[in-house]
């Protein structure tokens, strides 16, 4: 199972990378997604997986009486993707109120703020 | 106790909705003013108490140490959320007269307040989860301040912040999963003990460097800067004030907590990064100053060149070096968001911060020239200024620890620092206006030039008095220092006397954490330190 998970991270990482090296902004964010749900897999894996021992304290007892899963990891994870996705409807947001205004979403034209070679163009 | 440790936290939250609720109406604007106010006063008493008492720590919930989130407050803490008091209170006044009507309307105080409940926050709590959340929300709010009122350079800066931002978030979040992996714990203070027992110390140093990565990029270091003179000079100047003045030191104090209290188990190997990190990000911080030529530019790369100055001091590691670090950063946040306040005025007056578009400011605003020439000379650690105790410290600490390299370039960078200056000076104060403008502080409205110049004035006020009476600051600087390195009062604060003992009593990162769950150890922190 970890193992399957450790792959399965890998695999989200090199698509998310590959991804995140494209000029446009869109695929970017895709990249992010991809590789915030790496993240997400990371910590629910390095909280050790358990499988089939829910965390459940039988009636009457104070604690669990055998083995069982670990909670916080999913209690991080939870907090994480709402986190995540709230800055992800946020950044969506902006990546497309930026294609309305600038009408690119190709980084390299994105030079409104740091505008290149002003100085060079105002020489000729 | 736990009030006074989650006042500086509720005090702007709060604000913040009432603010948003009267978002249509000039209560909104002075709401902002109050609240920054009583954010301020609740500082100082935490202020106070820690001074009197002592690192304190509170539960929140009453859940015991390790488990629960807790707030702690050691000096460093304690002067950073001080500063945040102090500086939001002069931006929320600057405020009054730079945020125009439309922006208010669309919930900028609102925002301002969130991002300082975020900033204390993160200075304030003691868990590492916890700390992603408050960066996060100070994220979120400071992603709304950046691109609120949606102009083209706004938006094309704000996509390159955000876009990166969120990468650094990433990374910090599965540095937490993978080092609770490894200690299975959250809590600081009981990280700094469970790190010591990691049997795979390679590992370890790994996720160090992830962490340093993650708040590298928060920081702007070098090579992780550039999202930051790609964005800090595009929205309304007391936006860039705030952000120049906190937001990348919350990076730095993350950076010093984290190496500190957990990441000292390879302190050759991670602090002699930091100190080529340090010494790359003085240099190419103050050539990309010195190679712009706009107002807000030059300042916004003069940020991450200060920056290095602060990790030089973490990286240096000694007693000396880490006092200097205390000090720049408190004396930093005051000057750095005090030129920016500088830049808006100048701008309402001359026209413009493209320094080959203004000018005449010597002459006709004299004043305006003064309060810019005290942050600037301070800033490039001019004596008897602040700036100038904060370098010299720094300095006499790198030689003291015999790097004479980076002594010297931390002086060649002082220098460049002031070319840098005089050419702010010589283009929009010394040479005349081009268009033939007189930039006269009297073509403010009465009631715009007292919210801006009070603010800039009393920063400046504070420089001065820094610089000037600097025996007290240095010795809080010290007692900080001492305290960020031998962390012995930190762990009892938030821990109670020592029972840390039963849980280490098997290797946790072989077994599964559950352990921890099902064992049941009887965790009793002693509390008289929390009531």
């Amino acid at each position: 199972m970890e193992l399957l998970i450790a792959i399965m991270v890998g695999v989200l990482v090199a698509a998310s990378v590959y991804l995140m090296l494209a000029r446009n902004v869109l695929r970017f964010l895709f990249g992010l997604i991809l590789i915030s749900n790496a993240a997400n897999l990371v910590i629910f894996a390095s909280g050790r997986l358990t499988p089939q021992s829910p965390p459940l304290i039988p009636e009457g007892a104070d604690a669990p009486v055998e083995l069982v899963a670990n909670a916080l990891p999913q209690a991080l994870v939870l907090t994480a993707i709402v986190i995540g996705f709230g800055l992800f409807a946020f950044a969506l947001t902006l990546v497309y109120r930026t294609y309305q205004n600038l009408g690119t979403l190709n980084s390299d034209e994105m030079r409104l703020a740091e505008p290149v070679e002003a100085k060079a163009e105002a020489r000729k | 106790m736990s009030w006074i440790l989650a006042s500086p936290i509720i005090i702007p939250f709060a604000t913040a909705v009432l603010a948003f609720l009267f978002r249509a109406g000039p209560e909104g604007r002075w709401l902002s003013v109050i609240g920054s106010a009583a954010l301020l006063i609740a500082s100082i008493v935490l202020m106070v108490e820690v001074l009197d008492q002592g690192v304190i720590a509170a539960q929140m919930g009453e859940w015991a140490a390790p488990f629960g989130i807790t707030l702690v407050a050691d000096l460093l803490s304690a002067v950073m959320v001080v500063i945040t008091g102090i500086t939001g209170l002069a931006v929320a006044v600057y405020a009054l007269a730079d945020i125009d009507e439309k922006k208010e309307a669309l919930g900028y105080h609102a925002l301002f307040q969130v991002l300082l409940a975020g900033v204390c926050g993160a200075f304030l709590t003691g868990d590492i989860f916890n700390l992603y959340v408050w960066f996060e929300v100070m994220l979120i709010a400071s992603f709304g301040l950046l691109i609120l009122g949606g102009t083209k350079v706004q938006l094309d800066g704000g996509i390159k912040y955000v876009t990166l931002n969120l990468i650094s978030t990433i990374l910090f979040l599965s540095g937490v999963g993978l080092l609770y992996g490894m200690t299975g714990t959250l809590n600081m203070a009981d990280l700094h003990g469970a790190v010591q027992r990691v049997d795979n110390p390679g590992l370890l140093v790994v996720v160090a460097v992830m962490f340093m990565i993650a708040f590298g990029v928060k920081a702007a270091v070098f090579p992780l800067f550039f999202w930051l003179p790609a964005s800090y000079h595009t929205p309304a100047f007391a936006v860039s004030a705030i952000f120049a003045g906190l937001l990348t030191k919350v990076g730095v104090y993350a950076l010093i907590r984290t190496f500190t209290l957990i990441f000292t188990t390879d302190v050759p190997y991670t602090h002699t990064i930091l100190l080529w990190v340090a010494g790359f990000t003085m240099v190419t911080g103050v050539l990309g100053a010195a190679a712009m030529n706009d107002f807000r530019r030059i300042l916004s790369f003069h940020i991450v060149s200060q920056i290095g100055y602060m990790i030089l001091g973490l990286a240096l590691f000694t007693p000396l070096a880490i006092v200097g670090a205390v000090f720049y950063l408190v004396h930093h946040i005051i000057v750095k968001a005090n030129l920016f306040l500088v830049a808006g005025v100048a701008e309402r007056i001359a026209g413009s911060t493209d320094l080959d578009r203004i000018g005449g400011l010597y002459r006709y605003a004299p004043f305006l020239g003064l309060l810019f020439l005290i942050p600037a000379f301070s800033l490039a650690g001019f004596p008897p200024l602040s700036g100038f105790w904060a370098k010299y410290v720094l300095i006499k600490a790198s030689l003291d620890a015999e790097g004479y390299l980076i002594a010297g370039v931390a002086l060649a960078v002082g220098l460049l620092t002031i070319y840098s200056m005089t050419k702010i000076w010589g283009n929009a104060f010394w040479k005349p206006h081009p268009d033939g403008v007189e930039p006269r502080l009297s073509r403010l409205p009465g009631k715009d030039r007292a919210a801006f110049l009070s603010p800039i004035a009393a920063l400046a006020i504070l420089t001065c008095i820094i610089g000037f009476f600097p025996e007290p600051f240095v010795q809080f600087a010290e007692r900080s220092a001492a305290q960020l390195l031998d962390p012995t009062d930190y762990i009892t604060a938030v821990l109670g006397e020592p029972v840390i003992a039963p849980v280490a009593a098997e290797p946790v990162a072989t077994q599964p954490v559950s352990v921890e769950l099902t064992s049941g150890e009887p965790v009793t922190p002693t509390r008289e330190v929390q009531q």
